[in-house]
């Protein structure tokens, strides 16, 4: 029984470290390839001993597919690639295999650096592991060997990041990797076909969000930015370097310019710079209005956002600051916040998630007295703000998702098991499909039932279809033909086709039965009463009277003898061929039963 | 090629211009237009249009037959021996009337160049279909269009011509008019919102995307190496593959390199856009180009390069970057005039994914993949909507200019013909291979100035499609009848062809192809549930067989067969019916038979099944087994067997079903 076997290595019940193992049709995929924010020990990256205690990554994988450059799902990849060894393809877009070996040194370069980990990937092997890039554009359908294919899906939830259909004959599953169903300030929404896969792999951070409107949480950070500036506070807004910070810029920047305000507006120098290039190179991948008017004016180049400079922040009266990173628990954005949270009038906006343990994750759960290294205490009076803007699909959007591509059935993964629990109560009831929440190392199966494609010879198809439009074509017509397996390739053709194809000769079996009937007259009436008999009882069928006497019922043949012994009785022989077999059959009983009385 | 009706694919020639196709092809219920190519050399017949009062042009004397009679000097002007119509210049469209275009369901377009009579075809023929073509091509086909239309928008001409179009006064006219064609076809420029209108029907598509067409055909775009998003396209259905092949390079310039494997095993190959300068090499031209501009520079004179915005031009300048400095150049300044030059220069940096290796990698960097960005932050290249406006201040002597349109009759170009055509000093340099050169300069003889020719022309030649058609190996070829002999003016160079077997078979304008293609098979999806009923059975070592019983569904061109509904149970408690109603269907048909029964295991088994006192007799042709208690005769011959007996249905069976046991069923 064909199958298709989903195991989550990261990202099952949690968010994190996205890793999902799927076997289609005999063909291994891995879907992501991602690190844990939260762990700093083994945890960090997915468990890639339950592939490799019966053997090598690369003899088991066929593809790996990397979502977008989000470190949660593609921090491992080196790990994976050179340390633990898988040497197949990698898929991903373009703009995630530009920005993808970029978030991955600084990655390692905190990390070693730092924190001073051994043993971790270097950069060299960054490099080793891009080189196992193959690059896809949206749509294109990519033929990994001879039976899978992938194809690529837009999905907005970053620059680059995409959906994949994963595809092998008639058996596809859906990997929705993060998206987002609502166009935001620079990206567009996701989009995918009615592809009916067999099973949608979503992701549900938001699976019991509704979230209000953007308008609104967008009219709520412009106004407390706007708000501290007028009073003279800093403004320090933690970002990443990629994703959030290019939208806040946006806005703020179109904001800077409505209002026409001249307070200096910064973001850290470096990373952040170089992503706005990336941005404006890969501004295809961007919304529609910014394609459309990015000739007469690149959204990405900023009129009012300037470089910031480490000297900038000890300067006298209000600003606002981007630096990274996201959730302040090292470099730039944190040394900005260790000089200014001591000032009421300042203020830090938290535009995204923190991790346990970070300074980030510190502030926003109310902790105002921070222990700093070296025992210092640091006080923080400024005040702090969350304001979610990442892009991810709520529970409407998910919902919207599973109605488009119409799957047979849904997993969740990338979500919190409670969350999940609502939204697959949802979906299963909505849809009427089976949704699934694997744990981390978990398996389910789905069994499937893949139709087979053969090739029907043109003419055995035109026949059947001229007759299927004919009116008496009531009742559910039999199509009749042989199957020829030959190698790999199945072909359906008549029955007289593959005989001659074969250089075979049919063989002809012939029935002809006795049937006595009590007649005296000659044999020449006794057929003429047959004929009228069969004529009055046959009314769909050819019934003829030949002139050698005998009578045909399409293609059987009734002659009446003498009887050898008996006048009084005659003898029918009846014969038909093994394909007329039933109507054969059904005269021969027929006539058994004697002929009616002749009218007088 | 005799036209056969038999055929299963027909294709309708609506251009006789082998590099501006405009095909037709009908295939499996589908009607598709491939490519849309505008032939726009008809202009060289018309008098440029001058952006600045031209005293020179508008005092050229009228032209008059030779007899004397004068009715068409308003129409018609005469430069240095040469005859031009003084008119809006027009195109000539593909054919319009050959096949009804409301028909057709898709036109899929290969690169900006063959998109230009998009306009004429989607607004004015009743077409409801819909256009696919990758992003590039639509982008930077729309600022083609744009620039064309603001080209002839810029300069109203009240005037227009069309007694000069009168069969009996265009015989009188001299060469080239006299022998121009379809001149009553010709049309003026679409407007900006035809353009605009024509471009929202179209889908966008990425290379090896497969796009399914009513669901009995896909089309398939693969990069052609030629320009940004140029594409060939594969028309295929499960056991039909048409590869259209049109403008493809295989030299690394600057587009993602020609996808040539994909083109392998098809049915037929439809071969347009070669090169059309074939005995010219592109590199060599880029060098001559380089050196000619230098000279004319460094002696004081202006170039004026007469362009497309878009294309080579990327190329050119990317040469000049290099150049430059090493030739003493850097004080030169180098002007791109064009309305559409800053979209141009702005749009080739975000097809990142649309370029070859070298420039995408650079994009990874993050830096601009052409290095004319650098060209223009060091103010070397300016770039100007036109010659108003800021450019006559910035503008400097010598210079080196940009700007169209190359067939030199309308645009900025015409603007420096006039300027610089009377100093030998200068030099126009022609780099655009789709007009002559020496046409395109004849309303502006007598001229001083230089000119060379450096026509620049990536796409194949001959020496490559010979090795590319003997690498996908197509069962036949299609082209146009221009590449199926030389040159007419290099009639010797029997090299100047396509050599192929089968040879190509050719088309010309107007004409229908019936293509040599017949379909012999059709995809058809065996459900599950019938698949598991099914029960092979070897023939031949690898070969099995199946008899298959099922019901076939058709819907949206897709096949389906399913199992045959189950036989529903006889209900005896209902009152018998009447006999006619339990006549057997005898559309349910049995398989057919093939073997051969041996005689003597035959006998073996009816003794085995309790049969008794049977008698074998040998005959000519087999044998007669004789069940001489049963009355029973059979007969057995090598591809047949007759079993004749007495009406008694059970022995009936009983012995058909042991015959069988012998047989294969089909």
């Amino acid at each position: 029984m064909p199958e298709i076997r989903v195991t989550p290595l990261g990202a099952g019940q949690d968010v994190g470290r996205s890793c999902i193992l799927v076997s289609i049709a005999g063909k291994n995929v891995m879907l992501d390839c991602g690190m844990h924010m939260g762990y700093n020990d083994d945890r960090r990256f997915p468990d890639f001993s339950y592939i490799t205690q019966s053997g090598r990554l690369t003899d088991f994988l066929d593809c790996v597919i990397i979502s977008h450059f989000h470190l949660d799902h593609c921090g491992a990849l080196p790990y994976f690639s050179e340390m633990v060894g898988y040497d197949g393809p990698i898929y991903m877009t373009h703009p995630t295999q530009a920005i993808c070996p970029i978030l991955l040194e600084d990655y390692r370069k905190i990390a070693v650096d730092k924190k001073g980990e051994a043993n971790f990937f270097t950069s060299q092997m960054i490099k080793d592991c891009m080189k196992k890039v193959v690059a896809v554009h949206l749509h294109q359908t990519v033929q990994v060997d001879d039976e899978l294919e992938i194809k690529a899906y837009y999905a907005g939830h970053v620059l680059g990041a995409a959906m994949f259909q994963i595809k092998v004959g008639s058996e596809s599953v859906v990997y929705t990797g993060d998206y987002n169903m609502t166009p935001d300030r620079h990206l567009g929404a996701a989009w995918i076909d009615k592809c009916r896969p067999n099973l949608l792999i979503t992701e549900s951070t938001y699976a019991t969000t509704i979230r209000d409107s953007k308008r609104c949480r967008e009219r709520d950070f412009l106004k407390k930015v706007h708000e501290t500036v007028e009073r003279g506070g800093k403004v320090l807004i933690p970002v990443f370097a990629l994703g959030r910070a290019q939208e806040l810029c946006i806005l703020l920047e179109t904001f800077w310019e409505r209002m026409n305000l001249k307070v200096p507006i910064y973001f850290s120098t470096g990373l952040t710079e170089k992503a706005n290039h990336y941005y404006k190179l890969f501004i295809t991948w961007t919304n529609q209005k910014i394609r459309k008017t990015f000739v007469q004016r690149n959204m990405f180049e900023f009129k009012h956002i300037k470089a910031f400079d480490r000297a900038f922040a000890d300067n006298p009266g209000p600003m606002v600051v981007f630096a990274t990173p996201g959730m302040l628990h090292a470099g730039q954005s944190l040394q900005i916040f260790r000089k200014w949270a001591g000032n009421e009038k300042n203020m830090v906006i938290m535009p995204g998630y923190c991790v346990q343990g970070t300074v980030g994750h510190k502030i926003l759960s109310g902790q105002r007295k921070l222990e700093m290294e070296g025992r210092q205490v640091l006080e923080v009076k400024m005040q702090v703000e969350y304001m979610s803007f990442s892009a991810h699909a709520d529970a409407k959007g998910i919902m919207q998702l599973v109605g488009q591509a119409e799957p047979e059935s849904v997993l969740l993964v990338h979500g919190e098991a409670k969350k999940m629990e609502f939204l697959r109560q949802k979906i299963e009831q909505e849809f009427r499909v089976s949704c699934y929440m694997p744990a981390n190392g978990e398996t389910v199966t789905l069994p499937t039932s893949p139709s087979i494609p053969v090739g029907i010879s043109l003419g055995l198809l035109k026949r059947e279809m001229a007759q299927g439009l004919l009116p008496e074509a009531k009742k559910p017509r039999l199509l009749h033909g042989t199957l020829i397996m030959k190698d790999s390739s199945f072909r359906l053709v008549s029955s007289e086709q593959a005989l001659k194809e074969l250089g075979l000769t049919e063989h002809q079996l012939r029935f002809t039965c006795r049937v006595h009937l009590q007649d005296t007259r000659k044999e020449q009436e006794t057929a003429l009463r047959v004929y009228s008999h069969l004529k009055n009882t046959l009314k769909d069928h050819c019934v003829q009277h030949l002139p050698d006497g005998s009578v045909t019922v399409e293609s059987i043949l009734i002659q009446a003898a003498a009887h050898s012994e008996d006048p009084g009785t005659k003898v029918l022989l009846v014969s038909w061929t093994y394909q007329d077999e039933e109507l054969g059959s059904f005269l021969t009983a027929l006539l058994k039963n004697g002929l009616p009385q002749a009218p007088s | 090629v005799p036209n056969n009706p038999k055929s299963d694919m027909k294709l309708y020639c609506l251009s006789g211009h082998p590099t501006l196709p405009c095909n037709v092809l009908k295939f499996k219920s589908t009607t598709i237009m491939l490519d849309c190519g505008l032939d726009m050399t008809s202009t060289l017949n018309f008098l440029p249009l001058p952006l600045v009062q031209s005293p020179r042009l508008s005092n050229l004397p009228g032209w008059s037959l030779k007899d004397g009679s004068v009715f068409l000097d308003k129409e018609l002007k005469e430069c240095s021996g040469h005859v031009f119509v003084d008119s809006v210049p027009e195109f000539c469209l593909p054919e319009t009337e050959l096949i009804d275009l409301s028909t057709v369901d898709v036109i899929l377009i290969s690169n900006y160049h063959c998109m230009m009579a998009l306009p004429y075809i989607t607004e004015h023929t009743g077409f409801t279909g819909t256009v696919y073509a990758t992003e590039p091509t639509v982008q930077i086909g729309r600022l083609l269009m744009e620039e064309l239309v603001n080209f002839i928008e810029r300069v109203p001409k009240a005037q227009s011509a069309s007694l000069w179009k009168n069969k009996d006064v265009q015989r009188l006219l001299p060469s080239p008019l006299k022998d121009a064609v379809e001149v009553t076809t010709w049309r003026r420029c679409y407007t900006m919102q035809e353009v605009n209108s024509a471009l929202s029907k179209i889908q966008l598509v990425g290379y090896s995307q497969k796009i399914e067409l009513f669901g009995a055909v896909q089309v398939t775009p693969l990069s052609s190496g030629y320009a940004l998003g140029s594409s060939n396209w594969i028309i295929q259905s499960h056991y039909e593959k048409v590869s259209y092949v049109s403008g493809s390079s295989l030299l690394t310039t600057h587009p993602q390199p020609m996808d040539q494997a994909s083109l392998k095993n098809s049915d037929v190959l439809l071969l347009t856009g070669l090169t059309q300068i074939p005995t010219a090499n592109p590199d060599g031209m880029v060098g001559e180009f380089c050196s000619n501009l230098a000279l004319t520079v460094r002696n004081g004179g202006n170039v004026l390069v007469p362009c497309y915005p878009s294309g080579v031009i990327y190329d050119l300048l990317e040469c000049l970057y290099q150049y430059i400095d090493s030739a003493g150049l850097s004080s030169i300044p180098f002007y791109f005039i064009s309305p559409v030059a800053n979209s141009s220069l702005e749009f080739s940096q975000i097809f990142a994914e649309w370029l070859c290796h070298n420039k995408q990698s650079k994009v990874y960097l993050p830096e601009p993949p052409f290095p004319h960005a650098e060209l223009i932050q060091t103010n070397k290249l300016k770039h100007y909507p036109s010659i108003h406006g800021d450019f006559s201040n910035d503008f400097r002597q010598p210079c080196v200019v940009f700007t169209g349109h190359p067939s030199l009759r309308c645009g900025d170009v015409v603007h420096f013909m006039e300027l610089w055509g009377k100093s030998s000093l200068n030099t126009v340099i022609f780099t655009e291979p789709d007009f002559s050169y020496l046409e395109a300069l004849a309303p502006y003889q007598p001229l001083a100035m230089k000119c060379v020719y450096c026509p620049i022309d990536t796409r194949l030649n001959f020496i490559q499609v010979s090795k590319l058609l003997k690498e996908v190996q197509p069962l036949h070829v299609v082209c146009p009848e221009q590449y199926t002999q030389p040159p007419p003016a290099q009639s010797h160079r029997m090299d100047l062809m396509i050599d192929c077997q089968p040879p190509a078979m050719s088309y010309r304008r107007a004409e229908v192809l019936a293509l040599p293609f017949k379909r012999r098979y059709e995809k058809i999806e065996i459900m599950p549930e019938l698949a598991d009923s099914l029960v092979p059975m070897e023939i031949k070592p690898g070969i099995s067989l199946a008899t298959v019983s099922a019901v076939l569904h058709t819907k949206d061109n897709k096949h389906i067969l399913q199992p045959p509904p189950r036989p529903t149970q006889p209900t005896s408690s209902k009152k018998r019916k009447r006999v006619s109603e339990d006549v057997p269907d005898c559309k349910v048909l049995k398989p057919l038979l093939s073997g051969s029964i041996p005689v003597e295991q035959f006998v073996q088994t009816l003794e085995k099944h309790g049969f008794s006192d049977i008698k074998v007799e040998d005959t000519a042709k087999g044998h007669i087994v004789l069940l001489q208690e049963a009355e029973t005769l059979i007969q057995l011959e090598e591809d047949s067997t007759h079993i004749i007996c007495d009406n008694d249905e059970t022995l009936r069976v009983r012995l058909r079903d042991l015959v069988l046991k012998f047989l294969q069923k089909f």
